[in-house]
C-alpha cells in the first residue's frame, strides 16, 4: 500500500513543483480536450500540428525582446499563429489552393523564422525549452495563464458551439442563412492558437499539439456524439498527464515526451480494443447482428 | 400592374479563375412558381442556384429578392458536400432548419423538438430522431434535409439535385412535398437532370448551357432543338478565350 502511495500520490504530495504541473495538465487538457475534438471532426488534424510550430517565431522575438519573460513569449506566440492561421485561411478562400497547402507552406516560413531568430539570439538551451518545454518549471504566472485559457476556450466554445458544429456539418447551408460561418472558423482557430501557446510554455512547441491531437483520436474510438468526445478526450488527457507525470518523476524522463508517450500509448489502445471501429473488436465478434 | 418575379437576374456572369460558370445570365422567377433548372453537366445550374442563394457573388450583373429577405431562402445543397462522418443526430439536423428562429444562440424548445419530429414523420422517418445523420442511407439522408427544409417554413425553397442518389420511391414521395410547396404558394427552383421526370411535375423550366438556352413552361423548352442546342454550347469551351467585353 505504501509502495502504491509512493509510487502514485507521494511525488505530488511532497513537491509543490508537481501538484504545479499536475495543475497545468488539468488546465491544458480542460482546454486541449475540445480542440482536439473539433480539429478531428473538421479533417485538420494536421493543421493542427503546423500551426503549433507557427508560434515559434514569435516566441522568440518575445524572447529576444523580453528574455525568458512567459507573458512576452505568450503574446508574441499568439499573434505569430494568429498571423499564419489568418494569412492560409485568407489564401484558401481567395485562391483555388486547399487550406492544408496553404497552411504547410505558411508554417514552414514561420517555422525557419522561429529557428533562425533563436539561434542567433539566443542559446541551444532556449531552443530546446521553446520546442520540448519544461511542465516542472510551471510557476504561478504560467499557471494562471494556463487556466484563463482553459477558462476561455469553454466559455467561448459554449456560447459558439451550434455555429461551430453547423459550420463543420453543411458549411453551404450556415453560409446560405448568412450565418457567419467565417466567424466561427476564424473563432476556432484563435481558440486553438490560444491553446497552442498555454501548452508551449509546459510541452514545448513540438509537444503541445500531442496533448491536442492525440486524446482526441483515441476518443474517436469509443463515443460518437461531439458532447461525449471532448469529455473522453480531456479525460484522456488529463490521465495521460497525471500518467505522464508519475512516469517522468519515477524514472527521470523528460516529462513532455512522458506525457504525451502515454497518451500516444493510449491512442494505441483504443485503436486495438476501442468498441468503435477497433482493429481487435470484429476479429474477437464474428457474429453480426439481426436485420 | 404586374408583380415583380420573386427573385430576378439580370445579365448575371459568376466565373471561377475568370471562367464563367454563367454567363449574362438574365432570367426570372415568379412568386409561387415551380421551376426545374436543367441543362448538360458543366451547364451552371448549380451555380446559378448558389448565386440565388448568395453563397457565390456575380462579378457582371444583379440578382434581386422582391418581397423576401436572404434569411427566407431555404436551401437544399447536394448530399456530397455534406460531412456525412460528423457525429450529429438526425434530429439535430431537422433542427437546423430553425436557425432562423434560433440563430446560433437561441433556446430549442420541447415544441420546437416535436415540430422537427412531426417533419420527420412526414418524410417517413419516424422514430429516426436519436440515430446518427452518418448511420442512414443516402435516400433517408436526403429525407432529412427535405425535413430540415419542412421545418425552415420559406417562401423560397431552393433545391439543388435533390434526387441524385436517390431510389424511385424515395423520388416519389420527395416530389409529392415539392408539389405541396408549390400548392402552398411557395416558390420552388430545383436543379434536375431527369427530363421525364420534370415533364411530369415541373410546370416550369429554364434550360441552361452556361447562358440560358430557353425558359418559360416546361413543354416549350424541353424541345429536341432545344436540348440539342444546349449540349453544344455546354460543349463548346475555349481554354484561350479572351476578354468577354459584353453580353452575348
Amino acid at each position: 500500500m505504501s509502495l502504491l502511495y509512493d509510487w502514485l500520490i507521494g511525488p505530488f504530495a511532497d513537491f509543490g513543483f508537481m501538484r504545479r504541473a499536475l495543475a497545468a495538465c488539468l488546465a491544458l487538457s480542460l482546454g486541449s480536450g475540445a480542440m482536439g475534438v473539433f480539429l478531428v471532426l473538421r479533417r485538420m488534424s494536421l493543421i493542427g500540428d503546423t500551426m503549433a510550430h507557427s508560434v515559434l517565431p514569435g516566441a522568440a522575438i518575445g524572447f529576444m525582446l523580453a528574455g525568458m519573460s512567459l507573458p512576452a513569449m505568450s503574446l508574441g506566440g499568439f499573434l505569430a499563429g494568429l498571423l499564419v492561421a489568418l494569412a492560409s485561411g485568407l489564401v484558401s478562400r481567395f485562391t483555388p489552393q486547399k487550406e492544408d497547402a496553404s497552411f504547410a507552406s505558411f508554417f514552414m516560413i514561420s517555422l525557419a523564422i522561429g529557428v533562425l531568430l533563436v539561434s542567433t539570439h539566443g542559446s541551444a538551451v532556449d531552443l530546446m525549452h521553446v520546442l520540448f518545454g519544461s511542465i516542472l518549471a510551471v510557476d504561478d504566472g504560467s499557471l494562471i495563464l494556463m487556466a484563463s485559457v482553459a477558462s476561455t476556450t469553454l466559455m467561448v466554445l459554449a456560447v459558439i458551439f451550434r455555429g461551430l458544429v453547423a459550420e463543420c456539418f453543411d458549411p453551404l447551408y450556415l453560409r446560405a442563412l448568412n450565418g457567419r460561418g467565417g466567424l466561427y472558423h476564424v473563432l476556432f482557430l484563435t481558440l486553438v492558437v490560444l491553446n497552442m501557446v498555454s501548452g508551449f510554455q509546459a510541452l514545448g512547441t513540438l509537444m503541445a499539439v500531442g496533448l491536442m491531437m492525440l486524446p482526441a483520436t483515441a476518443a474517436r474510438f469509443w463515443v460518437r456524439e461531439v458532447w461525449s468526445l471532448i469529455c473522453l478526450a480531456t479525460l484522456v488527457a488529463f490521465v495521460s498527464g497525471y500518467i505522464g507525470l508519475v512516469l517522468s518523476y519515477q524514472f527521470n524522463w523528460p516529462s513532455g515526451p512522458a506525457i504525451v508517450l502515454v497518451a500516444g500509448a493510449l491512442y494505441l489502445l483504443s485503436l486495438a480494443i476501442g468498441p468503435r471501429d477497433g482493429i481487435l473488436l470484429p476479429l474477437l465478434v464474428r457474429r453480426h447482428l439481426r436485420s | 400592374m404586374t408583380e415583380p418575379d420573386l427573385v430576378s437576374l439580370r445579365d448575371v456572369t459568376v466565373a471561377y479563375d475568370r471562367h464563367p460558370a454563367i454567363h449574362h445570365v438574365s432570367c426570372g422567377f415568379a412568386r409561387g412558381s415551380l421551376t426545374a433548372i436543367i441543362g448538360p453537366n458543366g451547364a451552371g445550374k448549380s451555380t446559378l442556384v448558389k448565386t440565388i442563394a448568395g453563397l457565390l457573388k456575380p462579378a457582371e450583373g444583379a440578382m434581386r429578392l422582391h418581397g423576401v429577405s436572404p434569411k427566407d431562402i431555404a436551401y437544399l445543397p447536394q448530399l456530397a458536400g455534406i460531412d456525412d462522418s460528423f457525429p450529429i443526430s438526425v434530429q439535430d439536423v431537422v433542427l437546423l432548419g430553425l436557425w432562423r428562429r434560433t440563430g446560433a444562440f437561441g433556446r430549442i424548445t420541447l415544441d420546437m423538438r416535436v415540430e422537427a419530429s412531426k417533419a420527420l414523420s412526414t418524410v417517413g422517418l419516424d422514430g429516426f430522431e436519436g440515430r446518427a445523420f452518418g448511420s442512414v442511407s443516402a435516400g433517408q439522408r436526403q429525407r432529412v434535409l427535405f425535413a430540415r427544409v419542412l421545418v425552415a417554413d420559406s417562401p423560397l425553397i431552393l433545391l439543388d439535385e435533390p434526387f441524385s442518389a436517390v431510389d424511385s420511391r424515395t423520388t416519389a414521395d420527395l416530389i409529392r412535398l415539392i408539389d405541396r410547396w408549390h400548392r402552398e404558394g411557395r416558390t420552388v427552383l430545383a436543379v434536375l437532370h431527369d427530363h421525364d421526370q420534370v415533364r411530369r411535375h415541373f410546370p416550369q423550366s429554364l434550360l441552361m448551357a452556361r447562358e440560358v438556352v430557353a425558359g418559360g413552361p416546361t413543354e416549350e423548352v424541353l424541345t429536341p432543338a432545344n436540348l440539342l442546342r444546349a449540349r453544344a454550347m455546354s460543349e463548346a469551351w475555349d481554354g484561350d478565350a479572351e476578354v468577354c467585353r459584353g453580353a452575348a
